[in-house]
């Protein structure tokens, strides 16, 4: 697939990828991706604002200039905003593949990082030279300023401009927690949510604090998604309850929803309100207790996106689902096209006959193995 | 909810109020925070934002200039990030056009310009980008108010205030249009206008005025407040704001409309 180089969240021509339970694949536009909703349907979507996480400075103790891609916390609270996981790589900037990205100088507990007006201390190096936990210097709001203004969205070179943090942030962004886009939720805009509305559909989100994507080292990228607090508002799970209850369905707009719903659901599979971290991995192994469907970007394989669609669906069925994205001309990453891919009826994560019934139709031989 | 009256629905309310460090914003600070709210406030002025965020325990004191688009988000990061969340938006920052007030034909267009960036840019920017957590907050059934601050100049075409008027006009259209727009989502929109204030811009505006004829800006910031009060517990009468019910609801703006000694709230709808 060719990457989206232009940072527009709903082309007017976007593409929808369309996988339904018996594993029967469509092509939509996906300006008219509310027509595969039902009334009843919730619809959850993650409204975590980015933050403009990627701060050019330099290492102090050797004078060299690094870029520090913040990754990960350890919570949401407004109180702890201090002590962040960090990618920090040597010279350069976006426009050189992360790939190609040099080395940061050599890393030490106590080196200190001078990013423009933020100052930050190593406190650990966490088994990889580019891998770090830092603290930062100052008050909460201090270093809310520092990161406001100093900070630059992460970005990668496959958009060639520079990014605005208007061009990451979703229509429903709220608290500025994650470190790369949710950038499944750019399909959304106020009138989606309206006309979601108009056809009995409901709307809630979660907040899930979206790490950083690809770091372009195979060794540290094995270890995405890194651990990620989230927090599920009271309304949320009263209405994920509700649609349960009633057997209809939960579409999650993008991973982080998938990852934050079932972590949640992973003790007694009830979606309880509050913050958590979410640690678990998705995979063709998990099952999948809450989340029937996921509307989420063309994920390539070998990525851990592409992984947690494994547990929607077989591989066959993603691999069909990967070739028609090739050949009808898709395009990947963050401003790219999109699938929506129903839990195959093979996957029943729990009861949902209702559901089934809804669906109509006798299955499709849906017995692929890979 | 209980049948019980509530405490002071401002208590524990997220509010964020742009142009805080003088007149009636900063009134509206002081008035909120005695009131129980949490409270971050915007101005463009750090020395000024620094000493009131020293003064006033528990504020979050923000620098920037909402007629600034770069400014925008950095302040929007730093609203939600500070407060961790946002349950009312009051948008009080505003430009007087020329000083002294001019005749339209000869107002440089530079000052029409700088009038509508921060009377009507900067408010639907900023709001644009806190839209989010706005409805995240009417979802939870706490608040997602939006208060722009108007003026009766917005309704009265007074010679001499054009860059002013026509600004405030405009931002009075936008109240009233996003509050039908953004009904069906919890959000509701108020334009307040407060009277003629004792306050800095009043007296660019009006240098000869008799000020014991003005409102104090503390007597307006308290209407203000009230009528935030007002449509917070209207909010929570009606219970989730996504409820159809909204709709019906026995709370119009309408009803909390001043008489023209007080505050004045001119109902979106």
């Amino acid at each position: 697939m060719m990457a989206a180089r232009w940072p527009i969240h709903r082309p007017a021509d976007a593409k929808l990828l369309v996988v339904d339970r018996q594993g029967k694949i469509q092509h939509w536009l996906r300006s008219k991706f509310i027509d595969l909703l039902r009334p009843g349907d919730l619809v959850i979507a993650n409204d975590a604002a980015t933050l403009p996480a990627s701060l050019a400075g330099q290492h102090r103790q050797s004078g060299r200039p690094i870029e520090v891609r913040l990754a990960g916390r350890q919570s949401l609270s407004a109180n702890d905003f201090g002590r962040f996981s960090a990618v920090v790589f040597g010279e350069g900037d976006f426009r050189l593949r992360t790939e190609d990205r040099p080395l940061p100088p050599i890393l030490a507990v106590g080196d200190a990082l001078e990013l423009g007006p933020l100052h930050a201390k190593v406190e650990n190096v966490l088994h990889h030279p580019r891998l770090v936990s830092l603290s930062f210097d100052g008050s909460p709001d201090e270093i809310l300023e520092g990161l406001s203004r100093h900070g630059r969205p992460i970005q990668y070179s496959h958009v060639p401009t520079p990014l605005a943090l208007w061009d990451v942030w979703t229509s429903i962004a709220a608290p500025p927690v994650a470190f790369e886009p949710p950038s499944a939720g750019f399909v959304l805009d106020w009138q989606a949510l309206a006309s979601m509305r108009a056809q009995a559909v409901q709307f809630a989100t979660i907040t899930h604090a979206a790490g950083i994507s690809s770091t372009g080292d195979p060794e540290l990228d094995a270890l995405l998604p890194f651990d990620e607090p989230y927090k599920i508002p009271e309304s949320t799970a009263l209405a994920i309850r509700r649609t349960r209850d009633r057997h209809r369905r939960i579409v999650a707009i993008g991973t982080t929803v998938v990852r934050a719903l079932e972590h949640s659901a992973g003790v007694d599979g009830t979606v309880r309100a509050g913050e958590n971290v979410a640690t678990q991995r998705l995979s063709a192994a998990s099952t999948l207790r809450i989340v029937d469907a996921i509307l989420t970007g063309t994920h390539e394989p070998g990525s851990s996106h592409y992984e947690l669609l494994r547990a929607f669906t077989d591989a066959l069925t993603l691999f069909r689902a990967s070739q028609e994205l090739d050949t009808h001309g898709y395009h990947t990453h963050e401003f790219g096209d999109s699938v929506f891919i129903e839990r195959d009826e093979e996957r029943e994560g729990r009861s949902n006959n209702e559901a089934d019934e809804q669906a109509g139709g006798a299955p499709v031989l849906a017995s692929q193995q890979a | 909810m209980t049948n019980e009256l509530p405490e002071d629905p401002l208590a524990g309310m997220k509010i964020a109020i742009t142009g805080g460090t003088s007149g009636l914003g900063l009134a509206l600070v002081r008035e909120l925070i005695s009131r129980g709210a949490e409270v971050a406030f915007v101005a463009r002025g750090r020395e000024r934002v620094e000493r009131i965020a020293h003064g006033n325990k528990g504020t979050h004191g923000i620098v920037g200039d909402v007629s600034i688009k770069e400014d925008i988000h950095p302040i929007a990061i730093q609203i939600v990030g500070a407060l961790g969340g946002l349950d009312v938006l009051v948008n009080n920052a505003s430009d007087l056009g020329p000083v002294p007030l001019e005749l339209l034909g000869d107002t440089p267009c530079e000052d029409l310009e700088r009038a509508f960036a921060t009377n009507v840019l900067g408010p639907f920017r900023l709001t644009k980008a806190l839209l989010g957590a706005l409805a995240s907050s009417a979802r939870e059934g706490h608040g997602g108010v939006v208060v722009n601050v108007s003026s009766d100049a917005a309704l009265t075409p007074y010679p001499r205030w054009g860059a002013y008027g026509t600004s405030k006009a405009a931002l009075h259209h936008l109240s009233q249009i996003w509050d039908a727009e953004l009904g069906g989502d919890g959000i509701r929109f108020v334009s307040f206008d407060p009277g003629d204030m004792d306050t800095p811009l009043h007296a660019l505006a009006v240098p000869d005025a008799d000020t014991s004829e003005l409102k104090r800006p503390e007597m307006a910031a308290r209407e203000l407040a009230d009528v935030i009060a007002g449509v917070l517990s209207g909010r929570r009468r009606d219970g989730c704001a996504q409820d159809e019910a909204l709709k019906e609801s026995p709370y119009d703006g309408s009803q909390v409309a001043h008489s023209s000694s007080r505050g004045r709230e001119v109902a979106g709808r």
